[in-house]
């Protein structure tokens, strides 16, 4: 009994160690950043653009914003729209083999997508380092998640109800825009925060894409005209000498990391919305 | 679902019953809604075929150009670009003393990312169990926050965190001690930190919140009749864990570490930054610079763009298909594995 009792308290112990090594690094991240990037952060940051490895943010911050912008309006329409056809419309096989590939798209390293994307849109479409290239590349990255979330947000939406819009004679299109949109919308919604988080993250899709632009801030130009952005500035400056470009560095990657919290809290309060939805439709 | 008249003679299968029901129902303003919503859907296959026909085309004269000698060599350069001859193999042309073999970054990428699950499998079950079975549910959800946290923090300031902070704090207070110990690849120089170990531990966090989130769901699953059976047997908690929980969700495990493995071994942006980017040999030791297949790709796609032959660029196309070929089997089996599974809700292949 007594060695049961003590087996019982290693699991546990083991268990706690590795709750702690989960909250170490995570803790350990956010303060060493923010602390790196303290002596930067100012008002300065937030009005000036980069001037190599010193200067402001506020050129990246305007180009992740506009590239965050695109992803919702590329991968938020045509993910959104997916999403209902695998749900509402596809037959089983038909359904089956377009959700298959788009998992096969999930897979697909960040790399891959930022050497396609040079490849094609910026060397053979001769669009040039620019907005949309850089946008597209982001973009083929999020789709599955966006349609993935939508489909699922959909499916949990009882039969009952499509049983009963359809008894009462409304069409397909109809019964999916008034009665199964709504109550799925707090899921989607939740799904379209996932992207751009992932889109805020990422810079291996952008590097070979959107290229930089150093001194002023980015224009709505889709072609020819670089774009700056956040994750650009700490990958670029972490490996430059000196003082001021490290700390130009982790203040991107603070002010990235800022955006992202703003997104998860956004998600979570989403979430709960969807959760407390699907609970009530369940009922 | 509606009823709807289809004369039973008629009904061969379920699917063509289906099938009759939906023509049925769709007016022609459906019909093209269904149209415009089902082209949105084939973009990912679109994209896909894309992406897969673009790497191919780019490949292609690097798979003739260089043969086996790509697997099985361990230089990767691209010439002296400064010298005004060429090398011309099978019709295709590069720079002069140019040689593309890709071992050591196979090797890299390998390693680095089983390192990565070596660490990460454990840590990801045990800390995941922790939270839903021994926690008290009110504090789960807000301990859960470093999960998300983790899954949020972008790779590029997991690499500013590894050369800046994890790094030299690990080589100065940990790697020393090990490398005194002279086991062998276990030992030499340590540095700032930045090599295989560094990265491996760095990409082990980066695929924790992925392993953990879907165990967590895994753990959630187990029906509560069999746990109670447990504890009516007399069992404790822990072992109600390990005779009971794990044996019910190892599957899903297993297909949960597939996908993480897949995320480390694409993983490019952190490990360029920490792995200290060292090419045409194997690292000497396990904290000893390093290269994977990603990481090379991003940091000598800029180089490879001055090559005038173009061979430099479509031998990185090449690096790109063959990590394209691993990342997709790793998914694939994790898919495979997971769909086999008969536990309810089970959450794979979310992600992030």
């Amino acid at each position: 009994m007594r060695a049961r009792g003590i087996r019982d308290l290693i699991f546990w112990g083991l268990c706690a160690l590795a709750f702690v090594l989960i909250v170490a690094p995570a803790m350990s991240v956010i303060i060493s950043v923010f602390h790196q990037a303290a002596p930067a952060f100012g008002w300065s940051l937030f009005t000036k653009p980069t001037h190599g490895d010193h200067g402001g943010l506020s050129n990246a911050i305007v180009g992740t914003l506009l590239l965050l912008l695109g992803v919702l309006v590329v991968a938020g329409t045509i993910g959104v729209a997916a999403g209902i056809y695998l749900a509402e419309f596809a037959g089983p096989r038909l359904g089956g083999i377009l959700r298959f590939f788009s998992e096969v798209l999930a897979g697909m390293p960040s790399i891959v997508i930022g050497y396609v994307g040079y490849i094609a849109l910026v060397v053979e479409f001769h669009w040039g380092y620019s907005l949309l290239a850089g946008l597209l590349a982001l973009s083929v990255l999020v789709l599955p998640y966006v349609v993935k979330t939508t489909e699922v947000a959909l499916r949990q939406v009882p039969t009952t109800l499509r049983e009963a819009s359809a008894g009462l004679g409304l069409p397909r299109g109809r019964t999916v825009a008034r009665i199964l949109l709504p109550p799925a919308i707090p899921g989607i919604v939740s799904g379209l925060i996932v992207a751009l988080a992932i889109s805020t993250g990422e810079t291996a899709p952008l590097l070979f894409t959107a290229g930089f632009l150093d001194g002023h801030n980015p224009g709505l130009n889709l072609f020819h005209h670089q774009v700056p952005y956040l994750t650009y500035v700490t990958f670029t400056d972490t490996s430059l000498p000196g003082q001021s470009a490290h700390q130009l560095a982790a203040a991107a990657g603070a002010v990235t990391l800022i955006i992202l919290i703003v997104l998860i809290a956004l998600g979570r309060v989403v979430a709960g919305r969807a959760r407390k939805q699907t609970e009530r439709m369940s009922l | 679902m509606a009823v709807t008249s289809v004369r039973p003679e008629r009904i061969r299968s379920k699917r063509s019953m289906a099938r009759a029901r939906a023509r049925a129902e769709l007016t022609p303003r459906d019909r093209v809604i269904k149209f415009v919503l089902g082209a949105a859907a084939v973009v990912p296959v679109a994209a896909l075929g894309f992406l897969a026909y673009e790497m191919f085309k780019e490949a292609y004269p690097s798979i003739v150009f260089n043969g086996g000698k790509f697997f099985t060599t361990k230089t990767f350069t691209i010439g002296n670009l400064y010298s005004t001859g060429v090398e011309v193999r099978h019709g295709y042309k590069a720079a002069k003393g140019a040689s593309f073999g890709i071992l050591p970054l196979i090797f890299g990428t390998l390693v680095s990312s089983l390192i990565a699950l070596v660490f990460a499998l454990p840590v990801s079950v045990l800390g995941a169990i922790l939270l839903v079975e021994r926690v008290p549910r009110r504090f789960e959800a807000p301990l859960g926050v470093f999960l998300e946290l983790l899954a949020g923090v972008p790779s590029v300031v997991f690499g500013l965190w590894g050369v800046y902070t994890f790094g030299p704090f690990f080589a100065r207070d940990v790697y020393r001690y090990v490398a005194d110990l002279h086991i062998p690849w276990l030992t030499g120089a340590v540095g700032s930190g930045q090599g295989l170990l560094t990265s491996s531990l760095v990409l082990a966090i980066m695929i924790i919140p992925i392993v953990a989130a879907t165990t967590r769901e895994l753990v959630r699953s187990v029906p509560a009749l069999s746990k109670e059976g447990a504890t009516a047997l007399g069992l404790t908690r822990s072992e109600s864990v390990r005779l009971v929980t794990l044996p019910f969700i190892r599957t899903g495990i297993i297909a949960a570490a597939l996908l993480g493995w897949g995320r480390a071994l694409g993983e490019t942006i952190a490990v360029l930054l920490i792995s200290g980017n060292f090419l045409n040999a194997y690292p000497k030791s396990i904290f000893a610079p390093f290269s994977t297949m990603a990481s090379t790709i991003a940091a000598l796609l800029d180089g490879a763009l001055t090559d005038s032959t173009g061979m430099a660029i479509h031998a990185l196309a090449e690096v790109g298909l063959v990590l394209l070929g691993i990342t997709l089997l790793t998914n694939f089996a994790g898919r495979l594995v997971g769909r086999r599974l008969s536990g309810p809700g089970l959450p794979v292949g979310r992600g992030v």
